[in-house]
């Protein structure tokens, strides 16, 4: 990787609610069924908040995970910042109180807004920040409320998405260490915003599922090999592929575009849900316990959604 | 091109996409019925369609297009 940069990741967590929906349960609500999901979006079940879980609830339980596993102080981080699209409200932000809750002493606090793209885009700003020097440590969560803005009697929409948090630090390398976290590749198509909407205070998600399956098979896969190629690496080095867990066969299709192996590829949507900005860090920390990745080499990223926005990087597994 | 290169060339996307041997795809095949194709393939098959043939089936056309046929003649007029 290139010598660019002084950030990695340092560890990462994350965080699900118990209640587990399965695609029969859907199919008491709508005109659906197990068969038709699972070959659509290849989902079997996925989690779901409970009525009284909040955003920042489950982003302060993954953070706190994310805090335990690379064994930093709360008083060293100096930013935390919450990529979210499904608050409850839009004021107060997420990411002060989810910092106050987990006893980081007044660090910058922001939340961002890039959809299902947002972790990345986080990553991406959190390092620029370690490596500017405007702050040690930086706390990066994904987390989202998906299931509040759904309309559970729209089969194209309520069995895609669900609720979970993920959350990384990134913090500085040691001197002469390679970077672990390579240039982001970030960018957008505002032309195609209609494509995945929330229309008015009290509207739900609407999504022309036809329009971003053809948007994100095809334009992905370059945006994928130039964080490869921003980080001096070739996907056939690449370990592990975390793409944003939209659509099993959006990923696949990605994957099979950049050459890399099935058993490389992250797959927690099947039992997660598409958590929006929270499915990269769920599918990292899924792939962690399972034994799927290898610490010390690099792992894909990239993450893509409403905007339309999409962002990827490289980064070292830690 | 022919039609009859353009079938071919289909055929191969199909096999390739969606695992429908290439000598079941035949003009009067319908992609829902005959070859057991969802929507989702469907856009695959004509994103396949464009990197081959040079000709883009936007999502509102391909909606029109029920039979192998139907794309090949879609295909030939466009191209």
């Amino acid at each position: 990787m290139s010598e660019l940069t002084g950030a990695k990741i340092l560890g990462f967590g994350g965080y699900q609610p118990d209640k587990v929906v399965t695609n029969d349960d859907l199919s008491k609500l709508v005109d659906t069924s197990d068969e038709w999901i699972r070959s659509r979006v290849g989902i079997k079940s996925r989690r779901v908040a409970r009525d009284d879980e909040t955003v920042a609830d489950m982003a302060e339980a993954a953070g706190a995970k994310a805090l335990a596993a690379c064994g930093l102080e709360p008083s060293e981080i100096d930013l935390v910042i919450v990529a979210t699209c499904s608050p409850e409200t839009p004021l107060p932000n997420v990411a002060a109180t989810v910092a106050y809750r987990l006893g980081i002493p007044a660090p910058g606090a922001y939340d961002l807004n890039a959809a299902c793209a947002g972790f990345c885009y986080a990553i991406g700003a959190a390092a620029d920040s370690v490596r500017a020097g405007s702050a040690r440590n930086v706390l990066v969560i994904g987390a989202e409320k998906m299931t509040s803005w759904i309309d559970w009697t729209d089969r194209s929409t309520c069995i895609i998405f669900a609720d979970g948090a993920g959350a990384a630090v990134v913090g500085a390398t040691a001197p002469g260490e390679p970077s672990g976290i390579g240039p982001v590749v970030w960018g957008s198509a505002g032309d195609q915003a209609d494509k995945i909407t929330v229309s008015g205070r009290t509207g739900t998600l609407a999504q022309d599922g036809q329009g971003v399956f053809r948007w994100a098979t095809t334009a992905m896969a370059p945006v994928a090999l130039e964080a490869c190629r921003r980080a001096g690496v070739t996907p056939a080095d690449i370990t592990a592929f975390i793409p944003h867990q939209a659509n099993l066969r959006i990923i696949e299709a990605i994957a099979k575009k950049l050459g890399i192996p099935r058993d490389r590829l992250a797959d927690d949507i099947i039992t997660a849900g598409n958590t929006s900005s929270a499915s990269v860090p769920l599918a990292l920390a899924a792939m962690s316990e399972q034994g799927r990745l290898q610490p010390g080499t690099p792992a894909l990223l990239i993450a893509f959604g409403a905007g339309l926005s999409y962002a990827s990087q490289v980064i070292t597994v830690p | 091109m022919t039609d009859q290169e353009i079938l071919s060339g289909l055929a191969e996307i199909i096999e390739e996409i969606a695992g429908t041997p290439a000598d079941e795809v035949t003009p009067a095949a319908n992609f829902v019925d005959d070859l057991d194709i969802d929507s989702l393939s469907m856009v695959e098959i004509a994103v396949a369609a464009q990197d081959k043939f040079g000709v883009e089936i936007p999502d509102e056309q391909l909606k029109d297009l029920k039979t192998v046929q139907d794309v090949v003649n879609f295909v030939s007029k466009n191209s």
